[in-house]
């Protein structure tokens, strides 16, 4: 009994540990006074002067365009390069999925750094460059999610179906995708996540003037913290919340977090 | 289409790689290697051993290992903890300590500057108490006790899944063998989880050493880690040379710690890739 009361105990600590920060976040949100330690009473006026900031919804919008459309290319890529790895011979599979590697294993401010460098000889750093270098580290998980999902499923329908006389788009319309579907659909769900936490990258790579929610967060916090950054973390906050429920529902959740876990390894 | 043919379809991602990742690496060696006119040197790789950037890798790989070792030490008996919970509802509870991973990695940063504070909630509740505030904002503390607080899931998820792909029967067997806890412990648990510490580690130590925004907005432009000063040497000096040179040493302290880590990970116990 005393074991389990410790063991109780324990996961309480961790809990406090972990959601305390973003507990007072929440409560400071809703908070009439500046200060941060007493209550002045409810208030959502945060929340209508970050929704009036100009600073904060173009972060917000840019963030939205930088993670779905990189997202998106970085599935189109991704899911073409798995399958094409995957009818490569064992030699080209190994060169290729080091090359996948080296985004998830380098750190972050060299993937940025690189790639700024690269940027600034051939062109002006903006919107476009940010959106390539997200392209960049999240086609890995997309390839990462999907080759799993071709290994499992035997090639000799495909083929059988084209000796039947489908055509190759056909065949693969209706033998390929709907083994691949749950693979590619976790792939994106991970290269918008990735995206949408991305700092270092979007940092060095974006244009003056652009701004994600990371950078924009960012820079406000290097000049002081305002009360406005407290609704915008309650609202993220739920926003991940939310999404999480639904790639749980989608039931994509397990492969997921495997993947996360080894995406260092 | 036959299998020869397919694999043109990874020609888009060869040629993305090729420009996106293969080139811009390149351009960091050829600036690693070059001085601002164009000439060969190896100055901006040896500008490591200068005194101002050996103490701040040093500190780098100190405040790393620190966070490492509290985040393993924290997350393994929660991560046991949790394996041992039998109810429905196992997978919402850890479902839970993984959420804050998710939540933007800025905004975790600026949950814990407003609570280190010096008019904080933690020092307001110390005050409350009676007892003296605490003052560690601008300190390596600080940074430490938000590297651990942001990756720490990232070590709970693996030793926990490593933990859950323990077959129950190996330790009932052991206990019918006379095992005792410690026995078991020792002789099953912990061997087995070795690869889940090892990507736990590798997903945390990495990025403590080569972070440098969590330093920057905790540490007040007074703790300098190797991050920050490649950060600086590109965005505030324009040093590209010397920022490329120090880059491609970061570089290689990953490689190497990489290979140290999977040459611990020989069975691999399911944690690699593939």
């Amino acid at each position: 009994m005393v074991k389990k009361a410790a063991e109780r105990f324990y996961l309480g600590l961790i809990f406090l540990f972990l959601y305390l920060p973003i507990i007072v976040l929440i409560v400071l949100s809703f908070n009439d006074s500046k200060s941060r330690v007493y209550w002045g009473g409810f208030t959502l006026k945060w929340y209508q002067r970050m929704f009036r900031s100009s600073n904060i919804l173009n972060a917000f919008g840019t963030t939205i365009l930088i993670t779905l459309a990189s997202a998106l290319f970085a599935t189109l890529i991704g899911t073409l390069a798995a399958l094409g790895i995957h009818a490569m011979k064992s030699r080209g599979q190994a060169i290729m999925l080091g090359a996948t590697n080296i985004p998830l294993l380098n750190a972050d401010i060299v993937t940025g750094l690189s790639m700024m460098l690269l940027f600034v000889r051939f062109t002006k750093l903006g919107l476009s460059t940010v959106l390539v270098a997200h392209i960049t580290f999240t086609i890995p998980y997309v390839i990462l999610n999907v080759l799993p999902k071709l290994k499992q499923c035997s090639i000799s329908t495909y083929e059988a179906a084209l000796d039947l006389g489908a055509t190759p788009l056909y065949a693969f319309y209706k033998i390929q995708w709907p083994q691949i579907r749950s693979g590619v659909f976790s792939g994106f769900l991970m290269a918008m996540t990735m995206s949408l936490d991305d700092f270092s990258v979007t940092y060095f790579t974006k244009g003056a003037g652009i701004n994600t929610l990371s950078t924009m967060i960012y820079t406000e916090m290097r000049k002081g913290i305002i009360p406005e950054m407290y609704a915008l973390s309650t609202i993220l906050f739920f926003i991940a919340f939310l999404l999480l429920l639904v790639m749980n529902f989608a039931s994509s959740g397990r492969e997921h977090k495997k993947i996360k876990e080894r995406r260092r390894t | 289409m036959n299998k020869w043919k397919r694999q043109f379809l990874a020609g888009p991602y060869l040629i993305w790689i090729a420009g996106f990742l293969v080139l811009p690496l390149a351009f960091i060696l050829y600036y690693a290697l070059s001085r601002s006119d164009g000439s060969l040197t190896l100055e901006n790789i040896l500008a490591i051993a200068s005194p101002v950037h050996r103490k701040a890798l040093l500190l780098s790989l100190r405040i790393a290992l620190i966070c490492t070792f509290f985040c393993i030490v924290l997350s393994y008996p929660l991560a046991m903890i949790l394996n041992k919970i039998r109810s429905r509802h196992q997978n919402l509870i850890v479902f839970i300590f993984i959420l804050p991973m998710w939540m933007n990695f800025m905004l975790r940063i600026l949950a814990w500057k407003m609570l280190l504070s010096n008019n904080g909630v933690i020092n307001s509740i110390l005050e409350f108490l009676g007892l003296p505030g605490i003052d560690i904002l601008n300190t390596p503390t600080a940074v430490i006790f938000c590297m651990v607080y942001d990756f720490l899931p990232f070590m709970i998820l693996p030793i926990y899944n490593s933990m859950a792909r323990i077959s129950p029967d190996l330790i009932e067997a052991a206990r019918d063998l006379g095992a005792g806890n410690a026995r078991v412990f020792f002789k099953i648990i912990l061997p087995l989880t070795v690869s889940g510490v090892v990507s736990g580690i590798i997903m945390v130590f990495i990025p403590a050493l080569t972070s440098f925004a969590i330093s920057d907005l905790l540490g007040g432009g007074k703790v300098l880690m190797i991050g920050n000063v490649i950060e600086q040497s590109f965005m505030q000096e324009y040093n590209w040379n010397l920022g490329s040179g120090l880059s491609f040493v970061l570089m290689i302290f990953v490689i190497v710690s990489m290979m140290l880590m999977n040459s611990h990970d020989k069975e691999g116990g399911g944690a690699g890739i593939w």
